[in-house]
């Protein structure tokens, strides 16, 4: 009872916190720095997504980062005047559907894309598994970029502009809103909207994590030709599990495409599918709470790089020697080496890695 | 087919368990299983037996579904197996403790064997067998909360034999139980697999110790280079001069 009562007050800080927390980021730091925690929810949401894929399921997935392309041109497509150029005669105006609309639909379509890198990947793993994946990735990249001829779908290089922002309750999320006086930004706006989103990944991905169904996506990390001879169908679950990190990245994907109001093909390079791999690798792979932190310590590094790393080599030196760009992949680099070195498992290892040291004795139901 | 039958085995009872005919299985180009009969009944514990290479551990993973064959039959219960996957034959009741054990290893004792009743869903059921399962294997029952990986090999073939059975299966299939083992703990997991066959369970053994599993099966047969080159009653193998200079080093 007591434990509960504590845990209840500790949720409560924590909710109150991450409530204030655009004001007080825009207060010490600026409004910069809210649309960069902004990015990092969709960063822990996209991490969430692929840690089911690997951290649970054991599936190397290096093309992540193209299912939430294919959500964000999801809602490129459907919340913005761009198919007027294709399709002038049947949408003069654009296709501009509601983005509560096009949200599951574009977590399904992202989820059947799942199912499509799956079914063929099923005999593969490790090192081949990744390979397969990471062309995957590359083969929606590509697509994204060439499929502005013959007919002009996703407009190519240039990208789709002019998306439709995300409106809740017909507030739109992309102006100052005026609630009980007091003024919410746009960036603060969508750190609500992102947080709820996040808040949710993490309830579903926990409830996963019980669920039978996780536990058998575990086993068959552990080993495959175990798991079927226990009688799990391993292939329906390597499919499902697929489909699930593929789906919240979908629906991660079409929130960005409201937030930016922007999408090209640049943003869904291989270079982003890794970042995503590692916040889940250098957090803790299959643990949430070190898959969290890996996202906001990922998302944020960069940025305090481009603020601190220009000026410092200014005072310094009187001029930039380094460009932050490199200095990041540098820096990545180095952590995730000292990370492998000195905690294999990641910042916060899993519960499970924690009892391998014999500390948690875990409460067991059925 | 087979060289020398020892004895002739009886006759054979209406309707086999397992029966296996001319089972031929290409195993990553080469013919692993080359045509083998080999039939178990209800109740029986049978021993295959050979050495490493002669087939035994891919006719075990083609019985319980994970490698296809490339003829014959199997028959189990009566019903061909032919297109029946390996997931539908767990709920068929054929178990597979694998090579090697395969262990879930970062999972508990008690998840690996909460895994084992997964084609099941009759909860009050599987509870009180997860509670027959640390009676049969006391030492299991002090490690439930513990990592299997972090468990010594004897505990880890616990954990994968009880695994096994929490399957409730009818055709208990065991590769090479005593591999890598203290002659202690050899001695223990035979105990139980003894144990576990007078309760009436079919027991398919594929070993490379032929000493002991011809000590606790029934009957048995010897593979060589995926042929089954002799079979017959276990203590009439043990006996026999084939076996004791192939197999036995006497």
């Amino acid at each position: 009872m007591k434990l509960v009562r504590k845990s209840g007050v500790q949720l409560a800080a924590l909710v109150i916190t991450l409530l204030l927390l655009p004001f007080i980021t825009d207060a010490l730091l600026g409004r910069g720095w809210v649309r960069i925690a902004d990015f990092a929810m969709l960063y822990i949401m996209l991490a969430l997504g692929l840690n089911i894929v690997v951290g649970y399921a054991g599936l190397l997935d290096l093309g992540y980062i193209a299912f939430f392309a294919v959500g964000a041109y999801c809602y490129a497509l459907t919340g913005s005047p761009h198919l007027a150029l294709a399709f002038p005669m049947a949408f003069p105006d654009g296709v501009h559907l509601s983005f509560w609309i096009v949200l599951p639909l574009a977590a399904l379509t992202a989820g059947s894309f799942g199912m499509l890198l799956g079914a063929p990947t099923l005999r593969l793993r490790g090192d081949y598994l990744a390979i397969v994946t990471l062309g995957f990735g590359e083969i929606i990249r590509i697509f994204l970029n060439n499929l502005n001829a013959p007919i002009n779908l996703t407009n190519g290089p240039q990208g789709i502009s002019r998306i439709d922002p995300v409106r809740v309750a017909d507030v739109s999320l992309s102006a100052t809103q005026n609630i009980f006086g007091i003024a919410f930004p746009s960036v603060h706006l969508y750190f609500y909207l992102f947080l709820a989103f996040t808040a949710l990944v993490v309830i579903v991905s926990r409830r996963l994590e019980r669920s039978r169904i996780g536990r058998a996506w575990m086993a068959i990390r552990e080993d495959e030709i175990a798991a079927s001879a226990m009688g799990l169908n391993t292939r329906n679950l390597k499919l499902l599990a697929f489909a699930m990190g593929a789906m919240f990245g979908g629906a991660s994907g079409a929130l960005f495409a409201g937030f930016q109001g922007f999408v090209s093909p640049e943003s869904f390079s291989l270079m982003e599918s890794i970042m995503v791999l590692c916040m889940v690798v250098l957090g803790g792979m299959g643990n949430i709470a070190g898959v969290i932190l890996g996202g906001v310590l990922l998302a944020i590094l960069p940025e305090v790089l481009r603020h601190s790393v220009v000026p410092l080599q200014q005072a310094l030196f009187g001029k930039t020697v380094v460009d932050p760009e490199s200095l990041r992949m540098l820096l990545f680099g180095t952590a995730l080496i000292v990370m492998m070195l000195y905690r294999p498992a990641g910042l916060l290892p899993s519960r499970v890695r924690r009892r391998e040291l014999g500390s948690d004795e875990a409460p067991e139901s059925l | 087919m087979s060289r020398g039958t020892v004895s002739p085995v009886g006759a054979r009872r209406a309707v086999p368990l397992l029966e296996v005919r001319s089972l031929q299985v290409a195993y990553g180009g080469i013919q692993a299983v080359k045509g083998i009969d080999l039939h178990i009944a209800p109740g029986e514990l049978v021993a295959l037996i050979g050495s490493n290479g002669a087939g035994k551990t891919t006719t075990l993973k083609t019985l319980a579904g994970l490698l296809p064959l490339s003829s014959g039959q199997i028959h189990y219960d009566g019903k061909s197996l032919h297109n029946i996957e390996a997931h539908q034959r767990v709920s068929m009741g054929i178990a597979l403790v694998p090579e090697g054990r395969g262990v879930f290893a970062r999972l508990t004792v008690h998840e690996n064997l909460q895994m084992g009743a997964y084609s099941r869903n009759d909860q009050h059921e599987i509870a009180s067998d997860l509670a027959r399962m640390y009676e049969l294997f006391p030492r299991l029952a002090e490690r439930r909360g513990q990592l299997a990986g972090t468990l010594s090999g004897g505990e880890q073939q616990m954990v994968a034999m009880a695994r096994a059975l929490m399957s409730r299966p009818r055709l208990l299939m065991l590769d090479e139980p005593s591999m890598g083992l203290a002659p202690l703990m050899v001695q223990k997991i035979f105990e139980t697999i003894r144990d576990i066959a007078a309760q009436g369970m079919s027991i398919l053994l594929v070993e490379q110790n032929a000493r002991l599993a011809l000590q606790a099966a029934q009957r048995g047969y010897v593979m060589e280079s995926g042929s089954i080159t002799l079979s017959g009653a276990a203590g009439e193998l043990l006996g026999s001069d084939a076996v004791q200079r192939a197999y036995l080093g006497s």
